[in-house]
């Protein structure tokens, strides 16, 4: 029920949001703005989380010992970047084993391209260079986002990003110039993740469902299809530079638009993989499923000594 | 020291100390300005902002009780946080692109 103070608090709201101005957690928000933040956060944590699992699938078998050190340090990044955006949801009111849940019971989403396997080697280039390098586009635009907890977790993690499109890219660029074998499996794995790259950036303006809301309210600050474009722009010159051959045929320079043209996306795929239906997406949750069970014992272990603290400093006390 | 002057040093430290926190616009974090005495929590945001706030300084203040605060020691920096330099590898400027290779 909407209460005349309701009335007046959505005014001033809105006028915020008007002004540029950042919505802080204890402001009077829309209860759909509120909403909407949950989900657009909570599935950008879980895929810095479940994002790990793909790579993780390499760790072991980096080819050098060096590689193997620049892999941990990425994908541990990329568990640091998942706390600080649920704890940034957390100040929507929501608690973390609510989020969790909605997770594990299908609900809540993650990024589409993370339920795709990592075959190679070289999907650890691909997917540094490619899927953080989408990942980075859509979090700089984010870093304007109209809730402030937001906006600053994206700061600090587009930070902590910028080396891990570059270890991608160097991994690309050795392959790329190395033995046929080591050749063919670079342009593969750039192949294979091209197209789940672009879905990284949602479906086009016309059938998104949530971005007239989100851009309404500034959550989102341009649109899916503006960022693929931008995305698709400054990644031709690097396939270019590697000497690869275009992923996509239709992939060119179109001097009237001044952008790239490119081929249609199987927007079939997209959504048969985005409700569960993707090659991993039983894995991943699986995976997700047995971490959280297996970590459980550190939970019970914080519990028990935060017990013990308190009922020491009660003795104390008295 | 005279009886009276000991009596008003010890009602000072009776008093709590409160760190004092001020967003000074909507969107930035909340940064440590200062600290001030207070008799209750509520007592303190008011003279927070008595004190810190009138040159317009900010449209958030937080204050929290200093002992409330658990710190890093000062000396064992060295020991407790490890910034591994020995990883160069962290940072974007460890990898040399191509010259033909901007935008990354
Ligand atoms: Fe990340
Ligand atoms: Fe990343």
């Amino acid at each position: 029920m909407q209460t005349v103070n309701d009335a007046e608090e959505q005014l001033k709201f809105d006028q915020r949001i008007i002004d540029e101005q950042k919505i802080e957690p204890t402001d009077w928000m829309p209860d759909d703005y509120r909403k909407n933040l949950i989900r657009q956060m909570s599935q950008h944590a879980h895929s810095e989380v479940i994002g790990m699992q793909p790579e993780g699938n390499w760790i072991t078998r980096a080819p050098t010992l060096r590689r193997k050190a620049v892999l941990l340090s990425k994908v541990q990044d990329e568990g640091g970047h998942g706390l600080y955006l649920y704890s940034a949801t957390e100040s929507l009111g929501i608690t973390r084993s609510k989020l969790i849940e909605l997770l594990q019971t299908g609900v809540a989403k993650y990024a589409s391209i993370f339920n795709y396997p990592t075959l190679t080697w070289a999907d650890m280039g691909a997917i540094g260079w490619l899927v953080d390098g989408a990942a980075i586009v859509n979090q700089i635009s984010l870093q304007r986002t109209s809730y402030g907890p937001y906006a600053r977790a994206m700061i600090r993690i587009c930070k902590e990003e910028s080396f891990h499109q570059r270890q991608g890219y160097e991994i690309m660029t050795v392959l790329a110039k190395g033995s046929v074998e080591q050749k063919e499996m670079a342009q593969d794995a750039m192949n294979r993740n091209w197209w789940p790259s672009l879905m990284m950036f949602g479906p086009h303006d016309s059938d998104s469902a949530h971005s007239g809301k989100s851009m309404k309210w500034k959550i989102k600050r341009q649109s899916n299809d503006y960022l693929r474009q931008k995305f698709i722009d400054q990644t031709v010159p690097q396939i270019e530079a590697l000497g690869l051959e275009m992923p996509d045929p239709e992939l060119k320079w179109n001097e009237d638009r001044g952008h790239y043209d490119s081929g249609e996306i199987n927007w079939e795929e997209f959504y048969q993989v985005i409700n569960g239906s993707g090659p991993c997406n039983y894995q991943r949750l699986k995976h997700h499923k047995k971490a959280h069970k297996d970590g459980e014992w550190v939970r019970t272990a914080v519990r028990a000594y935060q017990e013990k603290q308190t009922a020491k400093n009660q003795t104390n006390v008295a | 020291m005279t009886s009276e002057n000991n009596q008003q040093s010890i009602n000072q430290e009776q008093l709590a100390v409160y760190e004092v926190f001020i967003r000074s616009n909507r969107g930035l974090d909340h940064k440590h300005v200062g600290s001030l005495h207070a008799e209750s929590p509520e007592h303190a945001l008011m003279y927070a902002r008595d004190c810190y706030l009138r040159r317009s300084e900010g449209v958030s203040v937080w204050v929290v009780k200093s002992t409330d605060i658990t710190a890093s020691q000062e000396d064992d920096i060295p020991n407790f946080i490890d910034p591994m330099d020995d990883k160069p590898y962290r940072h974007a400027t460890h990898y040399v692109l191509p010259e033909n290779v901007t935008n990354m």
